[in-house]
């Protein structure tokens, strides 16, 4: 979580430019307000199994974030940490399983499917590309990137860059752009440790 | 701009707030606005809220004959779901507590969620859902209508309703009623510059202007050469009642987005109520101003919400609050 908090810090800059295109300039800075906000939940409260960790971050982001990251976000982490339960250990493959579900609930939350020009358009290609068993982190990331590089030529259909109509074609989605970094940090951080994440 | 940082802006401008407005109670932390009083015992609470950068919108409407709460949240950004939660039960006398949502991803999912916490505490909670902007069109591909300066008119209809004591179904049909009839466009002569940003949220050149332009500063339908105020009027009020097609008398909203003086404005107001006149639509009050604004936004929207004698009553009815206040 420390790597996708280091990861947004990072980009916050290009976050924000990405939705000064299709939104209102402030998804880098928000998603950096509940990512600061959950690590220093995290550093609190000390969960005890990574299934907690997930749930907690996933939970901090809804009461910090706001807009519709927040609750989509959340929801995300929240699930995927409800699907690993309290176990102190977790494969990868149970991990890919939980993303998965947690992508699921973000879809059902937003009513929305990959192809509307949202964060899903990186989620559910990279969530497929974790692989059988769920250790294909660099494809994954590289998924991701594809996924949101795949939403430039899109016409949005969900969320606030739907007003703009085909205007909004031309501009990668931010929050696609994010779950990319979210990948990346997941992929970098398994490189680093050898496998688990 | 007039800040320190962007971080603090909108807990400086409620510190503000709460020293201008001694009749409020302000949470600066935890960003609830509420009346003092509340709860008003037998009352229906009204709780609404939204991204801050609109004001007077929603904070400037707490007080009696409007809403009991308003929750600010980041510039442009949904406040969380915890503080709609801490207004709801802040406000909630046993009579139930009806939510004002405009139709953005973000709030509709932060109230669902507000709602559902609010529910688990035993809080009886109603939504309503203003989506007015004709710019937009109401389809499966977009999001559906924003919701923008009808926001103010289920905001002090449905406030009436409830300060003479309705019950909760009865002041959610009225704010329903109003949704249903009321239709907005709005027109954008320069861009809006956030405080995270620091410069101008679009780029719109002097000399043109954006038609169809909701409330974050984001693009519109239409980008055009410079138009006469009398020529944006025509365009504006056309596009609402090719949409609304009232049969009765209107209220009508002459909305500045932040950025416009009100000699422009009444000047704006004379050309809309010469083009209703001239499509054959009657006005029954006009209020003229910047409620629903998107920081320092040049440019202007018109609202207009068709009435009958029952919604016109509850318009007049007397409100208090820092930024609309009659009869009182």
């Amino acid at each position: 979580m420390s790597a996708v908090g280091a990861a947004v810090d990072r980009e916050e800059q290009r976050l924000t430019e990405l939705d000064s295109a299709v939104g209102d300039a402030d998804h880098g800075a928000n998603m950096r307000r509940g990512l600061t906000a959950a690590l220093v939940s995290l550093e609190r409260e000390g969960p005890g199994s990574p299934g907690a960790v997930l749930a907690l971050v996933g939970r901090r982001l809804i009461s910090t974030v706001g807009g519709a990251s927040g609750p989509l976000y959340g929801t995300l982490l929240r699930r995927a940490g409800k699907e690993l339960g309290t176990e102190e250990t977790v494969d990868a493959a149970r991990l890919r399983d939980a993303l998965r579900a947690g992508a699921e609930a973000v879809a059902q939350l937003g009513s929305s499917a990959p192809g509307d020009k949202t964060m899903l358009d990186a989620l559910f290609p990279a969530v497929e590309a974790l692989g059988e068993s769920g250790t294909d982190f660099a494809a994954a990331r590289a998924a991701a990137e594809e996924g949101a590089a795949a939403t430039v030529p899109m016409r949005a259909r969900k969320g606030r860059a739907s007003y703009l109509g085909e205007r909004s074609v031309g501009h990668m989605d931010p929050g696609a752009a994010s779950s990319a970094l979210f990948f990346a940090a997941l992929a970098e951080t398994a490189e680093a440790s050898g496998r688990s994440a | 701009m007039l800040i320190n940082v962007p971080e603090t802006v909108v807990a400086d401008a409620l510190r503000g707030m709460a020293a201008a407005h001694p009749e409020l109670t302000i949470d600066v932390e935890n960003r609830v606005v509420l009346r003092r009083d509340a709860p008003v015992a037998n009352k229906v609470g009204l709780v609404s809220g939204g991204g801050s950068g609109h004001e007077p919108m929603h904070a400037g409407f707490v007080g009696p004959g409007m809403l009991d709460a308003a929750c600010p949240g980041e510039v442009f950004t949904s406040p969380v779901p915890d503080q709609m939660a801490r207004a709801a039960a802040a406000v909630d006398s046993g009579e139930g507590v009806l939510f004002v949502v405009k139709n953005y991803t973000g709030d509709v999912l932060n109230f669902d969620m507000a709602a559902e916490l609010a529910e688990d505490e035993g809080v009886r909670v109603a939504k309503v859902l203003v989506d007015d902007d004709v710019a937009v069109v109401d389809s499966t591909h977009t999001a559906g209508r924003r919701g923008t300066g009808a926001t103010l008119f289920v905001e002090k209809l449905a406030g009436a309703a409830a300060e003479e004591g309705a019950p909760l179904e009865r002041v959610e049909a009225v704010a329903r009623q109003v949704v249903e009839s009321s239709r907005s466009f709005g027109v954008a002569l320069s861009a809006c510059t956030t405080p995270a940003k620091g410069g101008p949220t679009f780029d719109l050149p002097p000399g043109e202007l954006e038609l169809g332009v909701g409330i974050h500063g984001e693009p519109g339908r239409e980008r055009r050469g410079m138009m006469t105020s009398g020529e944006i009027a025509d365009a504006a009020v056309d596009a609402v009642l090719e949409d609304l097609r009232p049969d009765r008398p209107v209220l009508a909203l002459v909305n500045g987005m932040g950025g416009t003086p009100l000699l422009e404005l009444y000047g704006f107001a004379s050309e809309v109520h010469r083009v209703l006149g001239e499509r054959g639509v009657a006005v029954a009050r006009t209020l003229v101003g910047g409620y629903v604004t998107s920081l320092d936004m040049a440019g202007c929207s018109v609202t207009l919400c068709r009435v009958d004698e029952e919604l016109l009553r509850l318009w007049d009815a007397p409100v208090r609050t820092p930024a609309l206040r009659w009869g009182v």
